[in-house]
């Protein structure tokens, strides 16, 4: 272990010495000048000429990108408040930061990769006469379930919850006021999406966190109240393994297929019907509606789950997401007011200067496709509209159908009914229809068709409605025949699975695609 | 203490002289936390030759002219344990204290005319956090000097600096009682410090290469004292109407007399911080150090 890190501080410093302190101005750094020809290819537009974080795309982003300057980092293995170390930014090349713009870079070679840093190093003064130093993490005592109460205790002695909530959701009573080192408005993690979390999802590397703090961010360390003894180093470890209990430890499984299985027995009745509990969660990942202004490239919502059950004569939905805020909520008045200062309104900063509900509709065609053709997936267009359930957290249920986005014309069909409840962080949504109806322009649902399905989610305190908001594209919801139609779905989904939208696509290529469990479900 | 390690590397190219002062005593508190502000050090051996004889004292008053902003009550309800520390008095905002014409926390140091270096005080600078707020508000203190922080509150709170020229730190403090150590090793004038588990919890750090600083006390008074005769320029920095500065002259064993008028149209949101560090040298020329182009109204 010593002799690794000993190994570690050698490479690290000599990297260092070469890039930075020894060699001269001008000769500097053969590897810094070849890493400025990779810097202009590949960072200037986020990161900016200087270096700021203030690139042409930075105004987009919340966070915003590295400020390569004030060399604030939030990814090391160094003490709170010094810079990273060249492993610490290699690793932000190779694993992207999850949760932000920020991409991995397979495209760039290790030469590459080295020159970029020595370059970015180049940007902060404060690089060149200091030698970052990894900390002793210490080693993991284990997990358990022994653990994992002690870890549950420490989150409440500690405070966590302050910011990021009893459940984790990241909707602590702290949490509307937290700003970045820039005073911009910056969130709360949430615990329970930990694929989102920047510096990995793991407990070495939660624990690390605790330990370094994220510099640049409300998230201090943890190291002086252990030298302090309020709290022990295994404590500490039993807290990482708690943090990564808050979900299954692994990016969802996305699936572009909703199975609505086919039950015998009647439909959950609430949302808390147990019969929810044995329903398989599709997770769908949404993104920022960036293709029509007002766009919204940072969403609050990255993600919701969808449960789907029917009878053969109606259809259940329960659908959860995470918003930290139940909008509108005075407690986040401040916040959305700074979110439309922060990040571009297209125009429209002064009408989001109102309280706002939260929203979630959920899309089909009008009726089940003859063709591969479905409507245009921002709410369809003049040709070819779409049938949509809108749920707005004052006005509740209603069906609609649209010719674009936020080109909504009530249908008064008066098919729907649902509930929906918001706790801890999580709205939940149940809704049900009758598979079958008369009006026209309403889809009626039949069995054994893959029919397609998106989704949309609006978070009020954010200022996020209309056009605003977050995005599925399409995905597909299978109604059950009373019979497997197995081997009629899956050639048909992999037909496809391909073509969704580049930028989703991109998105989630950055995950790793692992079994899925069904992380946010299993904190309730 | 590795974090200490690399605060010290950066130190020793700024602070040369502290190697000589070796364990060189102290020369009295540094810190300004009220009373007589800032009156005493600068009497250490190792540090540049004060005669006591012979020196200079530079006092004065922070004056506030015009409609004094009205202070709002701070709504601490969501953490009883604070909000139970004021049962009578309610905890008012700290960004203007001014009563008579007077104005408090201007942060008043010499910023030009010293020669020589000064060894940090061996005496700490205390930050306490009492009640959700900070005491001081605004502290001075050397850069090299240990800044002391405790909290005295039984909740959570994070000491979160945010420096521009110096390595700042965020500090978790979960329990009462439980008390840090830093540093920081480059003058810098001001650095923001807030809780971000209480919004409201706003302190600034003065730091600068001497002992020769102080706060106006609520009265608007300062006094720095054992200073070398000489000329000065002393100047004034508030978190609502930026800085102000003016040229002392002190003779041999003299008293100066020194006021600082600050009005109500002097407010502004760009209120100078410090300037970041600026490279040595780097691949580009472009990186200028511009931080604001300071506070014009306040600025003489």
């Amino acid at each position: 272990m010593a002799a690794e890190r000993a190994r570690a501080l050698i490479t690290v410093g000599l990297a260092a010495v070469a890039t930075s302190v020894a060699v001269p101005p001008g000769v500097a750094a053969q590897d810094a000048e070849r890493g400025k020809i990779v810097y202009g290819s590949w960072c200037v537009e986020c990161h900016g000429i200087e270096g700021r974080g203030d690139g042409s795309a930075a105004s987009w982003m919340l966070p915003r990108p590295r400020d390569f300057v004030q060399a604030l980092y939030q990814i090391r293995t160094t003490a709170n408040g010094q810079l990273p170390t060249d492993a610490d930014l290699l690793r932000v090349l190779q694993f992207g930061m999850a949760g932000t713009a920020m991409p991995a870079w397979p495209n760039l070679s290790e030469t590459e990769r080295e020159d970029v840093i020595a370059y970015i190093k180049t940007f902060s003064p404060f690089f060149e006469d200091t030698l970052p130093e990894p900390m002793d993490f210490g080693s993991d005592p284990g997990g358990g379930a022994a653990a994992l109460g002690a870890g549950a205790e420490a989150y409440r002695n500690l405070e966590c919850w302050k910011c990021h909530g009893d459940a984790g959701r990241g909707d602590g009573q702290s949490a509307p006021t937290l700003e970045d080192w820039r005073d911009l408005p910056i969130r709360a993690a949430d615990l329970t999406e930990p694929w989102a979390f920047n510096g990995g999802m793991g407990v070495e590397e939660i624990h690390k966190r605790f330990l370094t703090g994220l510099d640049g961010t409300p998230m201090p360390t943890y190291s002086d109240a252990l030298e302090s003894g309020i709290v022990t180093a295994d404590d500490l470890w039993y807290l990482a393994h708690y943090v990564h209990s808050l979900s299954s430890g692994s990016a969802p499984k996305v699936n572009e297929l909703i199975a609505a299985r086919r039950v015998d027995d009647s439909l959950p009745g609430s949302l808390d019907d147990p019969v929810w509990d044995a329903v398989e969660p599709s997770y769908v990942p949404l993104v920022g509606q960036v293709i029509e202004a007002p766009r919204q490239l940072s969403p609050t919502v990255d993600g919701a789950w969808v449960r789907a059950l029917h009878d053969g004569q109606e259809l259940a939905l329960l659908v959860t997401w995470n918003d930290p805020s139940e909008s509108p909520d005075p407690a986040w008045d401040e916040w959305q007011a700074r979110i439309a200062r922060t990040l571009p309104t297209d125009g429209r900063a002064a009408s989001l200067n109102r309280p706002m509900n939260d929203g979630f509709a959920l899309q089909f065609p009008p009726a089940v496709l003859e063709s591969m053709e479905r409507p245009y997936f921002l709410m369809g267009d003049a040709r070819k509209p779409v049938y949509l359930w809108h749920w707005d957290s004052d006005a509740g249920l209603s069906e609609m159908r649209a010719r674009g986005l936020g080109e909504l014309e009530p249908l008064g069909a008066g098919e729907l009914t649902g509930t929906a409840a918001w706790d801890d962080g999580r709205w939940r949504l149940m809704i049900r229809r009758p598979l079958a109806t008369e009006h026209a322009a309403v889809l009626a649902f039949q069995e054994g068709e893959a029919i397609p399905i998106g989704l949309f989610a609006w978070d009020g305190s954010s200022g996020e409605d209309a056009s605003r908001g977050s995005i599925s594209g399409w995905y597909f919801i299978y109604l059950e025949e009373p019979r497997s139609a197995s081997v009629y779905v899956i050639p048909l989904l992999a037909a496809l699975a391909t073509g969704i939208f580049g930028f989703a696509a991109a998105a989630r290529a950055q995950r790793r695609l692992e079994p899925a469990v069904e992380p946010a479900e299993q904190t309730a | 203490m590795t974090r200490k390690a690399w605060t010290k590397g950066l130190a020793a190219s700024w602070i040369v002289a502290l190697a000589a002062c070796g364990g060189g005593g102290n020369g009295g508190a540094g810190e300004d936390t009220g009373g007589e502000a800032g009156a005493a050090a600068g009497g250490d051996a190792a540090a540049p030759a004060v005669d006591p004889a012979t020196a200079a004292t530079i006092r004065g008053v922070v004056t506030y002219e015009g409609v004094s902003p009205t202070m709002t009550e701070i709504d601490m309800s969501e953490e009883p344990v604070c909000a139970e520390k004021y049962p009578t008095d309610r905890p008012m905002t700290e960004q203007v204290v001014s009563a008579d014409g007077r104005l408090a926390n201007a942060f008043v140091y010499v910023k030009e005319g010293l020669a020589g270096e000064w060894p940090a005080p061996a005496e700490p600078a205390a930050l306490d956090q009492v009640g959700c707020r900070y005491d001081p508000h605004i502290l001075g203190l050397q850069a090299g000097q240990t800044l002391l922080i405790t909290n005295s509150d039984a909740v959570l709170h994070n000491i979160n600096t945010q420096p521009t020229a110096n390595r700042g730190f965020n500090i978790s403090q979960p329990q009462a009682g439980m008390v840090s150590h830093r540093e920081f090793s480059r003058a810098e004038v001001m650095i923001p410090v807030k809780c971000d588990v209480h919004g409201w919890m706003h302190a600034f750090l003065g730091i600068v290469d001497h002992p020769y600083h102080a706060v106006s006390l609520a009265d608007g008074t300062f006094e720095i004292a054992s200073l070398p005769p000489g000329t000065y320029t002393i100047e004034a920095w508030h978190e609502v109407y930026g800085t102000m500065s003016q040229e002392v002259i002190v003779g041999d064993s003299e008293t100066a007399e020194v006021a600082f008028a600050y009005s109500a149209d002097m407010a502004s949101a760009d209120v100078p911080m410090a300037e970041p560090l600026v490279l040595t040298h780097g691949p580009d020329d472009g990186h200028e150090a511009a931080h604001g182009a300071g506070n014009a109204g306040a600025d003489r």
